[in-house]
């Protein structure tokens, strides 16, 4: 299988050190035309977004208003993802080599290192792969631990964090790559983005290409757990079946009857549907799914689809920024309603109003929180449209024991 | 030509007061918790006044008009 970000060392060696990862990979290269070598990789963002990066560059890079500013976003406030703490774990040179390449192509003077206060082990490595890197590369990066929470990794939350030291999203415009950090222009990028760029820059757009499967450009970093033996980041070529994916991950401990594809934020697939799906950003989007952040959730056998999905939603609606009224309101009344149906102990209207209230969220709150909710809530109601009729009309749980072990 | 607008909210700045449904009903109805949602598509002409008064009316400065992207011919 084509590895390339976690080529190396084993990840249980922990984080390699700049004279290995030099040694391994080469001193960090200083491309010409960088971005349209980007462009032809095809490389997206690993952040959940799947943004085309080069156009982002691009975007930074003309901008008025200043020098612009790098964030490498090591957030990771997505519960079932471990991608981006174990990258910078193993791998801290490549996230840093990305974020000098991005700073270089943007005309940037600055690079914030923005990783999640709790990943602990992320921040040791990060820290001790600075101190590593030459003085001139040191006086430009600047370590920030992120509150934990989960809107901090969200691009305006992360800028507000670092001007005001609040980490809540701001309203748009303007946006982070018009007026960002200091009011400059900010470049923010996952970390695993910014790994792959590394390598982009290395050994150039054709070998990133080569690396998918079919059509598909590169390799993700997937997270995988669940109904398997353990939670395991894995390295794939994009476009592999998600069968694939699960099986490299040790393959399945129990039948399974959906599988949450993209986190919190992505949305509940069939698994007859899932197995077959190819892990690629493009590809899923145009089939209606997304990739987010790489997650893939297997539900295990016992565990119902709609007490994990109100227990998700109770999550999101505690995780609100609190800032605007829909996503208050409408996440907090989603998530009693859906609490309660979960619990066979609805009140009349509940399942009507959580099908209606998932239709009106979207677009409506400063960032994307509430559009997160709504289409996992839809992707719920249709997938599960038996079990929530079961919990609400027959107030029964057709998964045995499910419920007591709920609550 | 005349320019096309739609109506756009700051979400953290609204708080809900509802004088902006009162003023324009053609573009804007109140969800469950008095937040606005907008109607898609551009303002119609003879709307177009009511639209300027919620936007001037309104108490937290929250609602603005927006020139919609024409495609040019």
């Amino acid at each position: 299988m084509s590895i390339a970000l976690l080529a190396g060392p084993p990840g249980a060696q922990g984080m390699e050190d700049l004279a290995a990862h030099q040694h391994r990979l080469g001193a960090l290269p200083s491309p010409r035309a960088l971005i349209d070598s980007i462009e032809r990789s095809s490389l997206r963002g690993k952040g959940g977004a799947g943004f085309p990066v080069a156009t982002k560059w691009r975007s930074v890079a003309s901008q008025p208003g200043g020098t612009p500013v790098v964030l490498a976003n090591g957030g990771e406030g997505e519960p079932l993802s471990r991608k981006d703490r174990m990258l910078m774990e193993q791998r801290p040179h490549l996230v840093i080599d990305g974020a000098m390449l991005a700073a270089g192509a943007v005309g940037a003077d600055e690079i914030v290192l923005y990783v999640g206060a709790d990943h602990v082990g992320a921040i040791q490595a990060m820290h001790r792969a600075m101190t590593e890197r030459p003085a001139s590369e040191r006086a430009r990066l600047r370590l920030v631990s992120a509150p934990v929470r989960y809107v901090s990794g969200e691009e305006t939350a992360a800028v507000h964090f670092i001007n005001d030291g609040i980490a809540l999203p701001t309203s748009i415009p303007p946006r982070p790559f018009e007026r960002g950090i200091d009011g400059r222009p900010t470049l923010i990028q996952n970390v695993e983005t910014l790994a792959h760029v590394a390598l982009i820059a290395r050994f150039g757009d054709e070998w990133f290409r080569s690396l998918g499967t079919g059509n598909a450009s590169g390799t993700t970093l997937v997270t995988v757990g669940g109904a398997v033996p353990q939670t395991v980041l894995i390295e794939i070529p994009q476009g592999m079946a998600l069968a694939d994916a699960v099986n490299a991950a040790g393959g399945i401990t129990s039948d399974s009857e959906a599988v949450l594809l993209g986190g919190y934020f992505g949305g509940w697939v069939e698994s007859t549907a899932a197995w077959g799906l190819p892990l690629d950003a493009d590809a899923l989007r145009q089939l209606g799914y997304s990739l987010g952040c790489g997650v893939i959730a297997v539900l295990p056998s016992g565990r119902c689809g709609v007490i994990e999905t109100a227990r998700i939603l109770a999550y999101l609606a505690h995780e609100s920024a609190r800032q605007c009224g829909p996503c208050t309101f409408g996440l907090r009344a989603i998530s009693a309603s859906a609490g309660r149906v979960a619990a066979l102990a609805s009140t009349p209207g509940d399942l009507e109003h959580i099908q209606r209230w998932a239709g009106l969220l979207a677009g409506r709150g400063a960032c994307r929180h509430p559009d997160g909710a709504a289409g996992l809530l839809a992707s719920a109601l249709r997938i599960f449209a038996g079990e929530f009729q079961l919990h609400e009309h027959d107030r029964r749980c057709g998964v045995v024991g499910a419920v007591a072990a709920a609550s | 030509m005349s320019d096309r607008y739609t109506l756009a909210i700051d979400r953290i700045k609204c708080d809900g007061h509802g004088v902006c449904a009162d003023l324009v009903p053609e573009m804007i109805e109140l969800d469950d918790w008095g937040y606005p949602i907008i109607r898609a598509g551009a303002i119609p002409p003879s709307v177009l006044p009511h639209a300027r008064r919620a936007v001037s009316g309104c108490p937290t400065l929250a609602l603005r008009l927006q020139r919609l992207a024409v495609a040019r011919r």
